[in-house]
């Protein structure tokens, strides 16, 4: 397909005896949201963080805007226009809001061999942070230690660190996780937002979030692609029923 | 804030006031001893910046203090006194020496960090242990003392005094800049979370080997400083529990904070003195009391002031 932004070919890792990922293949069209739904251990942040470049695959290939980028760094992928949140809340706890999301502007603002000049007063990095805090509705809590924010507001701001990179491709493991109920549909309805505007994978495990949010589903059951198709598809699918939604069909 | 703000310029007054109390009191011994606890602050300043900003614990930060000295020592034994020369020796070399060890050291973490660090420094202790020519063990006399076209008289305890002030605070005031920068921010950053680093683009090496290069060049300085001072150079600058001893003052003073190394060195060093002047045995009373304050101070010494939050 011609307009695939990433594509990943057979990609393999094992742990040991155990195949986390075992052949799996996947296409993203640009501006499309693709979940990947699965049991536990079903090999779904193996999978994430081999095309994040955080596991090189152990054979396979990963091509992004037509690139082979499957020996890539998570850093050189990420300048490449990835960028993830993790499963476990992954923020600089001990510096303010702002500060964490100053840092992902930072990151994308050219080399940081500059030595005099208090990034604290850089208004093209603190600016865009800021609005983007905005954004995701934490305006409010620019100043607040990211340690002392709720844990809905953290997955919040992990999200707007990975939005402030401008990112291509977003990686979302499971970004609702832990989350209340009015906090998981505000998130929600926040990536509902970004629907068409970003290409975005998302790994999860509620349903309804999968179902709203979904162009395609991949079901991942032992680090193999079961069933890929619309969520509609995959709801009416038996062996997806009986392998994930725990149903007998 | 204000309040600390006014303890701290309360600390550099008593500084700059020590020199003519010392001599009124008639002590002037003073002024020695201070300036040997300013050499050793500038010593864990450098390291704060690594250890307590960076994240990377060096257990071989001495090393400098060794190459700094010898580099003035080595000099002045071919017959070159000029300071400006030496200090800029001493200055160079350590940050060559820093990019060495930092090139391999860096790359790794944890207790492996700690182990190379430790280890290259021993090898520096050795290698100033074998070279005859510049007294092996025994080390080698500082005859004359760095000049500096006539302008700076180090054989002036109280001249030599007041250089060593300007520069510990010169130092804190680099290093305060310097983790306030885009630099700093990354350090501080892949301190805190280096995978979050990774993923939304630092490649944090670069950095930390810069990082570590500046705090070795820094700690070079205050080996020349610690050279003129004793007038002697030995291998004994590099030993490992001098190492110990700089990190243990950052550590006591406060990790990450800007007066907390400076604190820690004179909290250290003038508790050891009096305790030295009291019993040979003073390390038995230091240990203990050193245990009860990492403990009991979590922040260490800086934390105990006013606003001890450092922005």
């Amino acid at each position: 397909m011609a307009s695939a932004i990433l594509e990943a070919r057979e990609l393999r890792k094992s742990f040991g005896a155990l195949a986390a990922t075992d052949g799996v293949s996947l296409e993203l069209r640009e501006g499309e949201t693709h979940a990947i739904i699965g049991p536990n251990g079903a090999g779904k942040t193996t999978l994430i963080s081999q095309l994040a470049g955080n596991l090189r695959p152990d054979s396979g290939q990963i091509r992004f805007a037509g690139e082979d980028v499957t020996h890539l760094s998570a850093p050189a992928r990420a300048h490449k226009g990835f960028a993830r949140s993790f499963q476990i809340t992954s923020i600089y706890r001990d510096f303010s809001a702002l500060d964490n999301v100053a840092l992902a502007v930072q990151a994308h603002a050219g080399h940081s061999f500059r030595f005099w000049k208090a990034a604290h007063e850089e208004r093209m990095l603190r600016d865009p942070a800021r609005a983007m805090l905005e954004e995701v509705g934490l305006g409010a809590r620019a100043d607040v230690r990211a340690a002392n924010l709720a844990h809905g507001e953290q997955r919040q701001l992990e999200v707007a660190m990975a939005l402030a990179t401008r990112p291509r491709l977003l990686l979302l493991d499971e970004p609702v996780a832990g989350m209340g109920l009015e906090e998981s549909q505000r998130m929600v309805q926040f990536l509902r937002g970004l629907k068409g505007k970003r290409t975005i994978i998302l790994v999860e495990h509620d349903m309804d979030a999968v179902f709203t949010l979904a162009d395609r589903v991949s079901v991942l059951v032992y680090g193999r692609i079961l069933a890929s198709g619309t969520p509609a598809e995959m709801r009416a699918n038996p062996e997806v029923r009986r392998a994930y939604l725990g149903e007998e069909a | 804030m204000r309040a600390r703000t006014l303890i701290l310029g309360a600390c550099v007054l008593l500084l700059l006031a020590a020199p003519p109390l010392a001599t009124w009191i008639g002590q002037p011994y003073y002024i020695e001893l201070l300036r040997r606890v300013m050499i050793f602050a500038i010593a864990a300043v450098s390291l704060n910046l690594i250890l307590g900003y960076g994240g990377l614990v060096s257990f071989g930060h001495a090393a400098y203090l060794g190459v700094g000295g010898y580099s003035v020592g080595i000099l002045a034994f071919y017959g070159i006194h000029n300071g400006w020369l030496q200090w800029a020796v001493a200055i160079l070399a350590s940050a060559l020496v820093a990019f060495a060890i930092g090139a391999i050291s860096v790359r790794t973490r944890g207790i492996y960090f700690i182990m190379i660090t430790l280890a290259f420094t021993q090898m520096l202790y050795y290698l100033g242990i074998s070279v005859e020519e510049y007294g092996g063990d025994d080390g080698m006399r500082l005859k004359v003392k760095s000049q500096f076209s006539g302008l700076v008289d180090l054989a002036d305890p109280v001249t030599f005094y007041y250089l060593v002030l300007v520069l510990l605070l010169g130092c804190m005031y680099v290093v305060h800049r310097v983790v306030h920068s885009r630099f700093g921010m990354v350090i501080r950053a892949a301190k805190s979370n280096e995978a979050r680093s990774r993923a939304i683009g630092f490649s944090p090496y670069p950095y930390q080997l810069a990082a570590f290069v500046i705090a070795g060049s820094m700690c070079g300085l205050a080996g020349a400083l610690l050279a003129n001072h004793t007038a002697y150079i030995a291998p004994a600058f590099m030993d490992w529990t001098r190492s110990g001893e700089i990190m243990f003052m950052v550590i006591l003073g406060g990790m990450a904070t800007a007066p907390g190394p400076a604190l820690g060195a004179f909290a250290l060093l003038v508790v050891e003195d009096l305790l030295a002047g009291w019993t040979q045995h003073w390390q038995v009373i230091v240990g203990p009391l050193l245990v009860l304050c990492v403990l009991f101070f979590k922040r260490g010494l800086a934390g105990l002031l006013p606003g001890g939050k450092d922005g």
